[in-house]
């Protein structure tokens, strides 16, 4: 039971039934229970892409709310001016590839909490860009009606539609996550985590990889950011001030960095979870902040960290029973041969 | 010339502050490896303090000052070090920073759920005159934040070097081991580091907060001014943080009058990111080793 708890056939199992609950889910909720789990995939896919940076190669990154909001404005601005919905998706991840590779050349050079400063003055900056650049993007108004796609004769205006979509295109960036994860690139990367100086002399072209991380990580941001301006359709660059860099940051964390499903927990938290404690009201915050407090001074590996452990001690005791039974079964044994010797 | 003189002592003023802040920060990441992201929550609490004693218990201005500086050192001094810092420090930088992201949204939402989401004006420590200096009007204010400034960063300097406890001090954050050895509590002298913090911030709330007038988000703005005033300065030396905080004071204000009112704060922000990438150990500081 235990093996199974952590086997590949349980994390599978799991996804299945996940996507098969997501599935479901949009007929038994009202619109804005709808808006509401299409708002944590969006988040989660963001908080994926920064996992790929941050947990995996360990690159640290307070900027992936700034590429989130590059990838809505580029998406949002593309499609106002009528531009086809999929090439609008795309040019966000391309855009937010490009600079999150420029946005990579500090990390070669600094690391730690140099990084995290080079990453929060980018995610301002870029905020008041967004703000000031009023011919852009129209300053603190922000942008209104941005459509959503007709895609093959499949209009995803209603809220439903939608909804399948974003569940649609959040499992495609999942997956490839996942794969990049799993594919040499992925093993590479956790190598620059651990020991770039020993991944360096192993072989490991470190100074390509991390450029990788950061640009891959922020593409996601910036598909993220794509798929939030069509499900908002009204945002304003207020939705993407440093605030929601250091909730992505916070979400990567909490659920477990390094994990592909850390995010998905990770984002949960902050989306999903405000509104069903609906009792704590606007104390929901102070809450939250000291839950996290308290999960990183015991378990700062997350929730599924802490998740992980609690396995491995349910594993421990039963090893130890078992064990306990297998000394009694053996001293009764030769108890029984002693019995027998006496005959 | 005048203008540019009157630019010039405001922005050393604020700068003075910013200073202050960013010494605090920096003698907290020199002992005990904390980079402290509530920091500017540090220096707009003090101010709700003063405020709460005030309103709450009804005292005059001064006794709850006073009331601030003890409920200062307790909180943002010890109780901080105690109950967040250590049991943190076992596992390594990003958690603890993830840990005062989260102290940071607390103290935040503290203040606005439980006093006001509204900016609180503030009493002066004394009133704002202008005067008169070779044509330029300089309000009595800057002046007097110039000396508060200047004469905590001297008092420190003398403890941090003139003393047999501040090369104690010294000693702890250079080497931990070592100092241990030489039998130096360096428990003790880590928790002076952060009571010394508590002292800086409670001074910089208390200078600010009459400009700014007192709000829940006065943190944002400040910590990440202490941060470039950290790294700019450099991140291991006491002088380097003060001239980062001057230099950033000043330049944001020549900014503001000069380039762009609108990018008032991007200006910073590059001076920050060009200094990390030319010289990442910061203008005045050493350079760190790296270990395999």
């Amino acid at each position: 039971m235990m093996d199974f708890l952590t086997s590949r056939a349980f994390k599978g199992t799991v996804f299945v039934l996940l996507v098969i609950g997501l599935i479901v889910l949009p007929f038994f909720l009202r619109p804005f229970g709808l808006l509401l789990v299409a708002m944590w995939m969006v988040h989660a896919v963001a908080a994926l892409g920064l996992n790929l940076t941050l947990g995996y190669a360990g690159q640290i990154s307070m900027a992936q709310g700034a590429f989130v909001g590059i990838g809505a404005y580029c998406t949002g601005l593309m499609t106002l001016a009528g531009v086809p919905y999929p090439i609008a998706f795309l040019c966000s991840g391309v855009l937010c590839f490009a600079i999150g590779w420029v946005l990579g050349y500090p990390a070669l050079r600094v690391q730690h909490h140099y990084l995290a400063f080079v990453t929060l003055a980018f995610s301002t900056l870029v905020f008041l860009v967004m703000r000031n650049e009023e011919w852009l993007t129209n300053g603190i108004y922000g942008l209104t009606d941005i459509p959503r796609p007709v895609l093959l004769g499949w209009n995803t205006g209603k809220a439903q539609d939608f909804y399948f979509f974003t569940l649609l295109m959040t499992s495609i960036l999942a997956f490839c996550v996942w794969w990049i994860i799993s594919s040499p690139w992925g093993r590479a990367f956790v190598a620059l985590r651990e020991n770039p100086v020993r991944a360096l002399s192993l072989g490991v072209d470190t100074r390509r990889y991390t450029l990788m991380a950061f640009a891959m990580g922020s593409s996601i941001g910036g598909f993220a950011g794509a798929l939030y301006a069509p499900l908002v359709q009204f945002f304003e660059p207020n939705s993407f001030s440093l605030t929601l860099s250091l909730k992505l940051l916070l979400m990567v964390i909490v659920g477990g960095a390094g994990t592909f499903f850390g995010p998905f927990i990770g984002a949960a938290t902050e989306v999903l979870l405000p509104e069903w404690l609906r009792i704590a009201q606007g104390y929901y915050l102070i809450i939250y902040a000291m839950l996290v407090m308290v999960l990183m001074m015991f378990c700062p590996t997350g929730i599924i960290g802490l998740g992980e452990r609690v396995i491995a001690h349910l594993r421990q005791k039963k090893i130890s029973s078992e064990r306990s039974a297998q000394a009694q079964a053996m001293g009764a044994d030769t108890a029984d041969k002693k019995e027998g010797a006496g005959q | 010339m005048a203008a540019f003189i009157q630019l010039f002592i405001s922005g050393l003023a604020t700068g003075a502050i910013y200073a202050l802040v960013a010494v605090g920060f920096m003698l907290l990441w020199q002992t005990s490896q904390t980079i402290n992201f509530a920091q500017g929550e540090f220096v707009m609490i003090p101010a709700f303090f003063v405020l709460w004693a005030i309103k709450i218990l009804g005292v005059g201005f001064w006794p709850a000052v006073g009331i601030a500086a003890i409920a200062s050192l307790l909180i943002l001094g010890v109780l901080f070090k105690r109950v967040i810092v250590d049991p943190m420090l076992k596992h390594g930088v990003l958690p603890l920073v993830i840990s005062t992201i989260a102290l940071s949204i607390f103290l935040k939402e503290a203040v606005k759920d439980f006093y006001s989401s509204q900016a609180q004006p503030f009493p002066a420590m004394m009133p704002s005159e202008d005067l008169n200096l070779f044509g330029a009007v300089i309000s009595s204010q800057s002046i007097f934040i110039l000396l508060i400034a200047s004469a905590a960063v001297l008092g420190l300097n003398k403890l941090l070097n003139g003393t047999r406890l501040g090369r104690a001090m010294q000693a702890t954050a250079q080497n931990p081991s070592v100092a241990r050895i030489l039998g130096i509590p360096v428990e003790r002298m880590i928790m002076y580091t952060f009571l010394i913090n508590a002292v800086l911030v409670l001074l910089a709330s208390l200078m600010i907060s009459p400009i700014y007038l007192a709000k829940f988000t006065n943190g944002d703005t400040l910590g990440l001014a202490a941060f470039i005033a950290a790294i700019v300065g450099g991140f291991n030396q006491v002088r380097g943080a003060i001239v980062g905080g001057l230099i950033l004071g000043v330049i944001e204000n020549l900014a503001a009058a000069y380039i762009s009112a609108q990018y008032r704060g991007a200006i910073p922000l590059i001076l920050l990111i060009v200094v990390i990438l030319w010289r990442p150990q910061g203008l005045m500081g050493r350079a760190e080793e790296r270990t395999v």
